[in-house]
């Protein structure tokens, strides 16, 4: 099938099997190899990407399913010359260890804090518990993400 | 941007390696993408114990886009059916004779991508004879139980190993003289490291120079490399282990898969690179797992709580296989003997058998250092039930048998000598944080009120840092590890290492060590490990060795080409050698403070202005072997309380104080703290891997296994104490797996704690609602 999407402000075309995971799409055709997977049972979230704005586990979506949409991976979340607040906050309250969430936390924190711009604690716990990470223990993820909530500003590089 | 850019040694400095994850840029295995590369799958076994009859592949053959199908027939007739296990075993690389558990691996599928491949395997006809099964270890060694290794010559049962330690008479002797005695019955189940990212290889093997190039997950390259070259028979300088970025290792990542071999084989016979990559259901069926120990620990005591003689009885279950990760053939269960822990205990004994089982090959050390975790655990279980017995305070109890810091050096009686501690000291920090007498109060009023709240300790020494060399080996190899050290004319530093971080932050952690040896900024240097071709020979990551080991021999390392380096400030500032000295930040002429050099100023001499009779450059390689192991300790507190209705455990408090000697980069130690927690309390309340009678797994995705979520996680309280290791150069001891160690029985201790008003004594982890609200209504305990 041939499939159209918006990929991080530019439009892709490429054509799949029908069974294409969205994860695959975006890892080995279009190599954009920031987005993990981890799972395959849609539990672990390392494979969220934003779809239309919202955050959504690729390997769970058809990559047909996006065709038409618009995709951002982590690739794509920053304008390459300066860090979003989220980035930035993973960094400085060493909110991450091996890193191979952390795209997946990205993605999911970014678009919880654009609807829900002062959580509390309790919300930021609920709102990533469907990321897995096997490092941090959460603590500094969620310092992460209470870092960005307190610096709108982005971060040049 | 960071502002101030000249860290070092003791500085919670933000992380090097950063930069690129949370870019997305890692490069993990996964993520290797090399020139006709072909993908692969792997055909795992249905049944637990069967007899293969045969195998046809050529529907599979046939499909378009499959390139080969190999089987442990294609195997043996290169002699590559079977490989070595790191506890001296052997283990079927793919099958040929037996299947001996549910998910062993039995054809290897390479096609063009992993769609088609796994296409493949539904064509592959396997005709299975299924046999008895073994899934109870404590069957294992019953009469008429089915031989599950007849492939081993003259096997008549499925024994492993017989093994003990300790002096049994004179455990005997002060169990027989003792006031009051305890025996608890225990099962630390089977777990599962289960790193984010599963194990997986690329094999490029170039038909042009013959060399083979492994891209690979691996904790220890430099081991697996030898191993490689030792099974394969390929020339080791020919062979090269890449480990790339790495998604969590925690064990997962020691031994050599079947998977790796595979993909080996296939590009050798190909001449194409051949990427295989786990599944999670292939990683938590087949690949290490942990634990999986019946246990029964025993204590002797007087009256007043002084411990006589401890006693422990193992039943190890090693799966199909044994390959369990352990420093030596002499460690049939690892560092078990520990299990005195930070008590001083005048007699102790352990015995232990372990027998095979149709159940994964294993166990590794799941984010512990070799079998410790379950050694403590059964300390601090059989003290609560000691204090119990006894009706006294836990915390009175431990206080009343720490080893006292003027006994150190402690040489424990099972022989191990610890490198200093202050096993009260951390304790008491431990009640400060937690506000104990508070808190005792608090449970008071709980009770009263009908909620059902438990507190729970545990204390406890760790042993980590293994070698030394003439105790400790991997395949005959000794544990040291390595550092190399080049500073060039600008003074910016590269640092290779025998280890290779899976997230340690080795990149920012190391730097910190060189910075603080030779007064350079941690920024300047630049830290390259997991390239066999590129880094020194080392042992690798894990049982926190890195920063006991590798960490000495790059302060060790520093200090040998700051030796160098002075012998140029002398001839830079036409001084003697004798009469320069370092000040920390730079040679500086004795008693001439205005007369100095950098090493910046030194490096650039090294390269432009040598003294007579010195080479030129200014670098250096050191071999590390340690004189013993390090002994981080800790002091841990468990606050839960319990619904009553749904037996939901819910951790209210973590309080964990560490020693782990000096703190590199304290961010950094207690990022680890946080994740070894959670592996420990996630262990204790959900993590678990089962079996039905047929040996089925339960357990094969993050549907059934359970780890710690945002949700369920505590915020952590941390508490540091440091005694420096009296051996360390730097009098660090490693970090990361304490808590790992500690956590289970604290969370366990506040569970029972909690129940012991209603007449509970022990539960078995995990700790799950089931679990615990069969024992709420077991014991009378309305909703
Ligand atoms: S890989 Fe998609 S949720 Fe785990
Ligand atoms: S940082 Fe390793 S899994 Fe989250």
């Amino acid at each position: 099938m041939r499939i159209s999407m918006n990929v991080n402000g530019q439009t892709r075309e490429a054509d799949v099997e029908p069974r294409l995971l969205l994860v695959h799409f975006v890892r080995d055709v279009l190599e954009l190899t920031g987005t993990h997977w981890s799972c395959d049972t849609s539990n672990c979230g390392a494979c969220t990407v934003q779809l239309d704005g919202e955050p959504v586990k690729s390997c769970t979506v058809l990559a047909v399913r996006a065709n038409g949409h618009e995709v951002t991976t982590i690739e794509g979340i920053w304008s390459g010359t300066e860090l979003t607040p989220m980035q930035e906050g993973f960094r400085q309250e060493h909110g991450l260890q091996c890193g191979f969430c952390t795209p997946g936390m990205i993605l999911t924190a970014t678009a919880f804090l654009e609807n829900n711009p002062d959580p509390t604690e309790a919300e930021i716990r609920e709102a990533i518990s469907g990321n897995l990470c096997r490092c941090t223990g959460y603590e500094n993820i969620i310092k992460a993400v209470q870092w960005a909530a307190n610096s709108r500003e982005g971060v040049s590089v | 941007m960071e502002t101030d850019s000249r860290h070092t040694m003791g500085d919670r400095m933000l992380r090097k390696e950063d930069g690129r994850f949370i870019r997305g840029k890692g490069n993990y295995v996964d993520d290797v993408r090399l020139p006709s590369m072909l993908h692969s799958a792997i055909l795992r076994s249905p049944f637990a114990h069967a007899r293969i009859n045969n195998i046809d592949t050529s529907a599979a053959l046939e499909l378009e886009g499959v390139h080969a199908v190999i089987t442990g027939e294609d195997l043996a007739a290169q002699g590559l059916a079977w490989m070595p296990t790191l506890a001296g075993d052997t283990q079927a690389v793919l099958a040929t004779d037996k299947v001996r558990f549910q998910g062993q691996e039995v054809a290897f599928v390479v096609a063009d991508d992993k769609y088609v491949a796994q296409d493949a395997l539904e064509l592959i006809d396997v005709d299975y004879e299924p046999l008895e099964v073994i899934v109870d270890s404590r069957k294992a060694l019953e009469e008429g139980a089915p031989i599950i290794r007849d492939d081993k010559e003259g096997k008549e049962d499925n024994r492993i190993f017989s093994w003990d330690a300790g002096d049994k008479e004179a455990t005997q002797r002060a169990f027989e003289r003792a006031e009051v005695t305890v025996s608890q019955d225990m099962f630390y189940p089977r777990c599962h490291p289960a790193p984010m990212e599963t194990c997986g290889a690329v094999a490029d093997y170039d038909v042009s120079t013959g060399k083979m190039t492994l891209h690979m997950t691996s904790q220890a390259p430099h081991a697996h490399r030898t191993l490689f070259a030792m099974v394969s028979g390929l020339p080791e300088h020919q062979i090269r282990i890449i480990s790339p970025d790495i998604g969590g290792g925690f064990g997962n990542k020691v031994p050599i898969y079947p998977g790796y071999v595979c993909a080996a084989v296939a590009s050798l016979i190909l001449g194409q690179p051949v990427k295989w990559m786990e599944s999670r259901s292939d990683n938590l069926m087949s690949t290490s797992f942990a634990r999986d120990y019946h246990m029964t620990g025993e204590i002797a005591a007087t009256s007043d709580g002084e411990i006589l003689g401890v006693r422990s009885t193992i039943l190890a279950d090693h799966g199909a296989f044994d390959a369990h990760a352990q420093p030596g053939e002499q460690y049939p269960t690892g560092f078990f003997p520990i299990f005195t822990s930070c008590y001083d205990v005048p007699a102790a004994y352990a015995a232990a058998t372990g027998v095979y089982s149709n159940k994964a090959p294993g166990g590794i050390a799941y984010r512990c250092s070799f079998r410790v975790t379950e050694a403590i655990y059964l300390m601090e279980r059989t003290m609560d039930v000691l204090a119990d017995e006894l009706e006294m305070d836990p915390v009175e109890l431990r206080r009343k048998n720490f080893v006292k810091k003027e006994q150190m050096p402690y040489v424990s009686v099972m022989g191990w000598e610890y490198d200093g501690g202050d096993y009260d000291a951390g304790l008491d920090e431990a009640l400060r944080i937690a506000g104990y007498e508070e808190l005792l109060e608090e449970q008071k009023k709980a009770r009263e009120e009908g909620r059902i709240m438990g507190i729970g300790f545990s204390t406890f020494t760790e042993i980590v840092g293994a070698g030394p060399g003439k105790k400790c080996h991997i395949a005959g190899i000794e544990m040291f590890d390595s550092a190399e050290l080049r500073l060039h004319p600008t003074g910016k530093a590269i640092l290779k290492l025998g280890v290779k971080s899976q997230g340690q932050g080795h990149e920012t952690t190391f730097a910190q060590i060189v910075a603080g040896e030779l007064g350079i900024p941690a920024e300047n240097v630049e830290v390259r490990e997991g390239d066999t071709d590129n880094t020194p020979f080392g042992l690798g990551t894990y049982a926190s060795r890195s920063t006991p080991v590798c960490g000495a021999a790059t302060a060790i390392v520093s200090r040998k080409v700051r030796e160098k380096g002075k012998k140029i400030a002398a001839h830079m500032l036409e001084a003697s050698a004798e009469d320069m000295e370092w000040t920390g930040e730079r040679f500086q002429v004795k008693g001439s403070p205005d007369r100095g050099a950098t090493m910046e100023e030194v490096s650039f001499a090294a390269y432009t202005n040598v003294p007579d009779g010195e080479e030129a450059g200014l670098e250096g390689v050191t071999y590390y072997d340690p004189p013993e192991m390090t002994y981080p300790f800790g002091a841990y507190i468990c606050v839960v309380e319990i619904d009553r209705g749904t037996g939901q455990v819910e951790v209210k408090r973590f309080i964990a104080v560490d020693d782990c000697g000096v703190r590199i980069n304290p961010m950094i130690v207690e990022g680890q703290m946080h994740g070894g927690l959670a592996s420990g309390i996630g262990t204790a309340l959900m993590e678990v891997i089962e079996f039905d009678e047929e040996g089925n797994h339960l357990n094969s995705s993050f549907m059934d296994y359970l780890m710690l979520t945002s949700m369920e996680a505590p915020s952590y309280e941390l508490g540091e104490i440091v005694t420096p290791s009296t051996h360390h150069p730097l009098g660090a001891r490693g970090v990361a797996e304490s808590p790992t160690v500690g956590s289970p029985p604290a969370v366990v201790n506040a569970v029972v704690d909690a129940l012991s008003p209603y007449g509970v004594r022990h539960l078995d982890m995990p700790l799950t609602p089931a679990r615990v609200w069969a024992a709420l209504r077991e014991n009378g305990v309305d909703a």
